[in-house]
């Protein structure tokens, strides 16, 4: 078993709310290179031999496995590329948790660009876990931008659960979600900005397969002066239908902006988008206090649930 | 147990000062239960919300337990034991059911502690625990969380606005129920601002309110009779309007 920093440690407390174990299947990318990583008798994990990063096999007789595959970035300075392909063979059941961490002690700019692609097979059940993190007292900037890109062949499960919750200076997200017939997909979007940081997040799914659905539910809270872009679009190519929701918590001087696009290219394609930006209720603030919580409190309970 | 002199609330509508409570002055006994009534728009639910502090008097003391909390906020009166049920509560988008009622209990609760205050409002429990307290619960059910959020835990003075809106028949019996059973332990005080004559029928006291003023306030012996046997009065307890 390698032996891991105290940093390292605290960052995967962060980012791996299972519990990053070196056992089963698993990689621990760090600082830009593998510095652990295990199979399991179903999941195979390869490294790339052209670019950085690696390839996970995960056979059809996988069933409610976990592959934890975190990236942790302690150098200051570093800009770290990493391409991850997943492929998921027919009637797996997987959970995969990934994420990124990065720790800057230093004055120049640290960042993660990871580039995921999952080729999820037929009947294929998979929950994907992202979550996003920043620390360190530095003042270089942190930096996220992770591609994900999801094929979905007939009747294939994916969850995609994302969170980015404090710490990242900049992130630009960008996800492309290709679905064939009878694919289901649920994705839960949760992100939370403060002081001056920017997040921009473009996600694109193409409802291709007859009987095809999309649920995306977007939840965020900018704070301070920070900023963040939703644009997320959902397009029916055949009969399917998707629910895109996103709702945003206000403060400070902060902004946000959602840009939703439906886009129908089928009859029977039926698509709904929602949308609601506002500031904490007053009201809800009011009933907390009433349980005796202060202001402060009760604002910090309305976030920590939204995002939940 | 609470006593309030001579409070007053005003509002300003367009730059014009306008009284909602006019110099009210009342007490509530220990293990008291007090029935507020009367017409609406008289003046009730203000002074409820002024006596949580949700709105500060412009004149008046409000004294609990001997200490006069007229200019503590609403969490200081809250962790002095008093606790509120809203006529209308908010949702909560992202929170469950159970979360929002440990909040309220000052504690983590099980879920059978939680089953248990859910079944007391006559919510079945196993479908509500992880539910969200969003759109998705209808009215009835708000409400009956919301009295579920203060019953979750011992208070000196509870504050019920309109506690019966929006709720049906047979959830409405369980709560009177709870409402007997509290009021017989004489542990907590109770205003309730009710128009039933279900919920009027178990106080101790009764105070009417009307155009912020009260109208009456008495024994609910000395009270009630005066308000059934009104055309007016019954009309206005059966639909709140006069």
């Amino acid at each position: 078993m390698t032996l891991l920093d105290k940093i390292t440690e605290k960052i995967l407390r962060q980012i791996d709310e299972a519990g990053f174990r070196q056992e089963g299947a698993f990689n621990l990318r760090h600082n830009g290179i593998a510095l652990c990583h295990g199979d399991s008798e179903h999941i195979k994990i390869k490294k790339k031999e052209d670019k950085p990063g690696i390839d996970v096999y995960i056979d059809g007789d996988t069933q409610g496995e976990q592959v934890h595959i975190p990236v942790v970035v302690d150098a200051s300075g570093m800009t770290d590329v990493v391409y991850n392909d997943f492929f998921i063979a027919e009637g797996a059941d997987v959970t995969i948790v990934a994420g990124c961490g990065i720790h800057n002690s230093g004055c120049n700019e640290s960042r993660h660009d990871g580039i995921h692609s999952f080729h999820v097979a037929k009947g294929a059940n998979v929950r994907y876990e992202e979550k996003h993190y920043g620390g360190g007292e530095g003042s270089g900037a942190r930096v996220l931008n992770p591609v994900t890109n999801i094929y979905m062949e007939e009747e294939a499960v994916f969850t995609l659960d994302t969170a980015q919750i404090r710490g990242v200076d900049s992130t630009r997200r960008e996800t492309n979600i290709v679905l064939g017939k009878g694919a289901k997909l649920y994705v839960m979007e949760k992100l939370m900005t403060h002081d001056a940081q920017e997040a921009v997040s473009n996600m694109e799914v193409q409802m291709d397969g007859e009987g095809s659905s999309a649920q995306i539910i977007s939840r965020s809270v900018v704070k301070g002066s920070s900023s963040q872009i939703f644009h997320p679009k959902a397009v029916g190519n055949a009969r399917c239908h998707a629910h895109v929701q996103c709702d945003s918590i206000i403060m400070d001087h902060a902004q946000v902006s959602s840009i939703p696009e439906i886009n129908a290219k089928h009859l029977d394609a039926a698509i709904i988008h929602e949308a609601a930006i506002g500031r904490i209720n007053d009201e809800q603030l009011i009933k907390l206090r009433t349980m005796g919580m202060t202001e402060e409190e009760a604002e910090n309970v309305i976030i920590e649930n939204f995002l939940n | 147990m609470l006593e309030v002199k001579n409070l007053t609330f005003k509002v300003n509508e367009n730059g014009i000062e306008r009284s909602i409570v006019k110099n009210i002055s009342f007490e509530v006994g220990d293990g008291e239960m007090l029935v507020i009534t009367g017409p609406n728009g008289g003046g009730k639910s203000s002074l409820a919300k002024v006596l949580m502090g949700i709105e500060e008097a412009d004149a008046g003391q409000i004294i609990l337990d001997g200490g006069d909390i007229t200019s503590c906020d609403i969490n200081h009166r809250a962790n002095a034991g008093i606790g509120f049920a809203f006529q209308q509560p908010p949702r909560f988008k992202g929170m469950t059911v159970i979360r929002l009622l440990s909040l309220a209990s000052g504690r983590e609760l099980s879920r059978r502690e939680c089953c248990r205050m859910l079944g007391s409002v006559g919510l079945c429990a196993n479908e509500y625990i992880t539910r969200e307290v969003d759109a998705t619960l209808s009215g009835g059910e708000m409400k009956r969380l919301e009295i579920a959020t203060v019953l979750a835990k011992p208070h000196k003075l509870c504050i019920f606005d309109e506690p019966e809106a929006g709720i049906d028949l047979w959830s409405f019996s369980m709560l009177v129920q709870q409402f007997e059973k509290i009021h017989k332990k004489k542990e907590q005080s109770l205003i309730l601002i009710s128009h039933q004559e279900r919920i009027i029928r178990m106080a101790d006291r009764i105070m009417v309110i009307e155009d912020g003023r009260i109208g009456a306030i008495g024994r609910k012996e000395d009270i009630l009779p005066v308000l059934m046997n009104t055309e007016d009065s019954c009309a206005c307890m059966e639909t709140g309007c006069c």
